[in-house]
């Protein structure tokens, strides 16, 4: 028997009756506030999914941001393969294809040194994407939360050191410390490196400019984990003060069970939320550090470089190529974080809409 | 309240001798010496070292930085400059910062002259297309870094439609002054924006203005007087985040368009390793960074008597 097309089948009907019996209206972008909102938070305690799947479950119903994560996704996929996806090799120089025009063998068009445009995009989006990944999973993860753990957990001095630290790495402008901090301790790290490959036979390390993506990375960790810390500490405050977390006590948990157990449940959602907002601020960090000259050092690309070397005004009379696709890139990945983000924090941060 | 700012003022010279210490002790372990970098291409031992034990430079690290304290505090006296010999850092300095604070001006009345009528007129608006418009190109530009929108607005103003200079710094009555304010203000114009459009349709839900208008006032009277002067109150907290942002954003848009003011003295200083420059700037930046958030945090209660900060009792 063929099915019935003419009207929706049963379960989209009871969705239907949903949204015009219960749920209208929108939110400031435009999406409907369908009736699964409604729906999941209905479902959730009876189908015993966690906070988590339900937010992700709203996440996923915003085709706005799904198109967003999509283009992150494969962006920061085709980027991490770089070196099996790209055409030329990022160093590869052909004189007489010199600033060409793009073709079809050269789709972004070639830079001043004949080499591939497209090619360097690529790379260059890698050497953002590795830097604000090390970062986040540094800076953000590791150390804000084991630090706002420890600050929440400890309490007395403990707090007192971090939170003092904190508030000096935060109620400065970072920019500034960071290059010098980067600038400074580039050399030293550099010899250290150099020292280790050739005590080791080791060659790959300063080549493959593995120094720079540590060094920047952790110049941007340092400025970048009090927010997540002090966000952390203050889920731990409350939750130290909460029935379960006593009578988990009583039952003689130990510490570490009672922060895995108890307490890293309770922050994995602003946790999430920060994830999102902060990857466009760190690639934008990476960006003016690599932009100013002291990010990670030629030849392997980098966005910012290349954008600094094509922003003058003679480039973008005559061969407006050479930033425009630079720049497509990197508007695309930003618009692409800053909808995602936004949208993350509707999706897993139900009391701030 | 009074105690709350006092607090916040006692911590402000710790944690300006902290990053004094950690921006000196870097530089000094930083690769390069000043003293190489000056001879230039007459480098001579004997004169070398010499100029180091005259500059103080071979005593350890913590003689020279209490040193350095000293001078600044007894004296205001932030060395002398090693790259323009023998004048002090407070003179240059002071010139550069008479320019970015005229860039930082322009970029205050561009952001809010703009941001404030777009953000009403969306808020008003709210819901027509418009409206829709206006949040969804602030949403854009609010997510874009200044070297991005830098040479976009540089492609647009100057080559395409030729009506602003390119770059140069001619003074604040200058034509030259807009397009660097622009690139600056754009993120903190899409701010502005979405800001005032939350808070005016929060204004607008209010009780008094359906009073308002339930007693007969004039359309752009209830529009102008109540909504616009409750709608203004929270944006001075978000002077915050603009000075925050014109901290990073001065380093790119002054180099770009060869500004001379703070931000490009500090890259050429850093680059030609003049380290009491880069002190000076580091400690002045932080020190007015520092206490233009606590004005901000002060004023907003005395603004708003609903606000109380540090949950002490207004005197």
């Amino acid at each position: 028997m063929l099915p019935d097309r003419s009207g929706p089948p049963p379960h989209e009907h009871g969705h239907r009756q949903h949204t015009d019996d219960q749920l209208q209206g929108t939110d400031w972008s435009g999406n409907e506030l369908g009736p699964s909102d409604r729906e999941a938070l209905d479902e959730g305690p009876s189908t015993g999914q966690s906070y988590l799947s339900l937010s992700m479950r709203r996440l996923m119903r915003k085709k706005v941001a799904v198109v967003c994560l999509s283009v992150i996704v494969l962006m920061y996929g085709g980027a991490l393969l770089s070196p099996l996806i790209t055409p030329y090799e990022y160093t590869a120089q052909d004189l007489s294809q010199s600033r060409a025009k793009p073709t079809l063998a050269h789709p972004f068009g070639s830079d001043r040194l004949g080499r591939d445009m497209l090619t360097r995009v690529i790379y260059g989006l890698r050497t953002t994407v590795i830097i604000t990944v090390l970062s986040l999973l540094g800076g953000t993860l590791i150390m804000g939360v084991v630090l706002g753990l420890l600050s929440g957990y400890m309490g007395r001095w403990v707090d007192g050191l971090i939170m003092r630290t904190g508030e000096v790495t935060s109620s400065i402008p970072d920019i500034m410390l960071i290059l010098i901090f980067v600038a400074s301790l580039r050399p030293r790290f550099v010899g250290a490196v150099q020292a280790f490959e050739d005590a080791t036979g080791i060659d790959w390390l300063l080549r493959l400019g593995i120094v720079d993506y540590a060094i920047i990375s952790l110049g941007l960790s340092i400025f970048g984990w009090f927010g997540m810390a002090r966000l952390v500490r203050g889920q731990v405050l409350q939750a130290r003060e909460s029935v379960y977390t006593e009578a988990a006590l009583v039952a003689g948990s130990s510490t570490v069970r009672i922060l895995r157990v108890h307490m890293l449940p309770n922050i994995l959602s602003p946790l999430i939320v920060s994830i999102s907002a902060g990857l466009g601020s760190v690639a934008g960090a990476e960006l003016i550090l690599s932009w100013i000259g002291i990010g990670v050092q030629p030849p392997v690309p980098s966005l910012g470089r290349m954008m600094f070397e094509n922003g003058s005004i003679q480039v973008l009379r005559n061969e407006p190529h050479l930033i425009m696709f630079p720049i497509g890139t990197v508007t695309l990945l930003f618009l692409c974080f800053s909808i995602l983000g936004d949208a993350v924090n509707d999706a897993f941060n139900p009391r701030a809409r | 309240m009074g105690t709350y700012a006092a607090r916040r003022l006692l911590w402000l010279p710790f944690l300006l001798l902290i990053v004094t210490f950690v921006t000196f002790a870097l530089l000094r372990v930083g690769p390069g010496d000043p003293v190489q970098v000056w001879l230039g291409q007459h480098q001579n031992d004997e004169v070398r070292a010499r100029l180091r034990a005259q500059l103080g430079l071979d005593d350890p690290l913590v003689v020279q930085y209490v040193r350095y304290v000293e001078g600044v505090v007894t004296r205001l006296d932030f060395g002398e400059s090693l790259r323009y010999r023998g004048r002090p850092v407070s003179e240059l300095l002071s010139k550069r910062m008479l320019v970015s604070l005229q860039l930082n001006a322009a970029v205050v009345i561009i952001t809010l002259g703009v941001g404030i009528p777009v953000g009403l007129f969306a808020g008003l608006k709210q819901g027509t297309g418009l409206d829709v418009v206006a949040v969804t190109i602030a949403l854009v530009f609010q997510s874009l870094p200044v070297f991005i929108t830098a040479p976009v607005l540089l492609l647009m103003f100057a080559l395409k439609l030729d009506l602003l200079p390119a770059s140069g710094w001619e003074g604040f009555f200058s034509p030259n002054i807009v397009m660097p304010a622009l690139v600056m203000g754009v993120p903190g114009i899409a701010i502005v924006v979405r800001f005032v459009r939350a808070s005016v349709l929060d204004v607008m839900a209010q009780d008094y203005i359906r009073t308002a208008r339930a007693k007969g006032l004039a359309e752009s009277t209830v529009q102008w007087r109540h909504i616009l002067r409750n709608a203004m109150l929270p944006l001075w907290t978000i002077f915050g985040f603009t000075i925050a942002g014109l901290a990073g954003g001065t380093f790119i848009v002054e180099i770009y368009f060869g500004i001379p003011g703070v931000g490009l003295f500090a890259i050429e200083s850093f680059f030609q390793r003049d380290y009491p420059v880069l002190l000076a700037i580091a400690v002045i930046t932080t020190a007015l960074f520092v206490l233009a958030n606590l004005i901000i945090d002060v004023t907003y209660s005395l603004l708003d008597p609903r606000i109380r900060v540090g949950g002490g009792n207004v005197t």
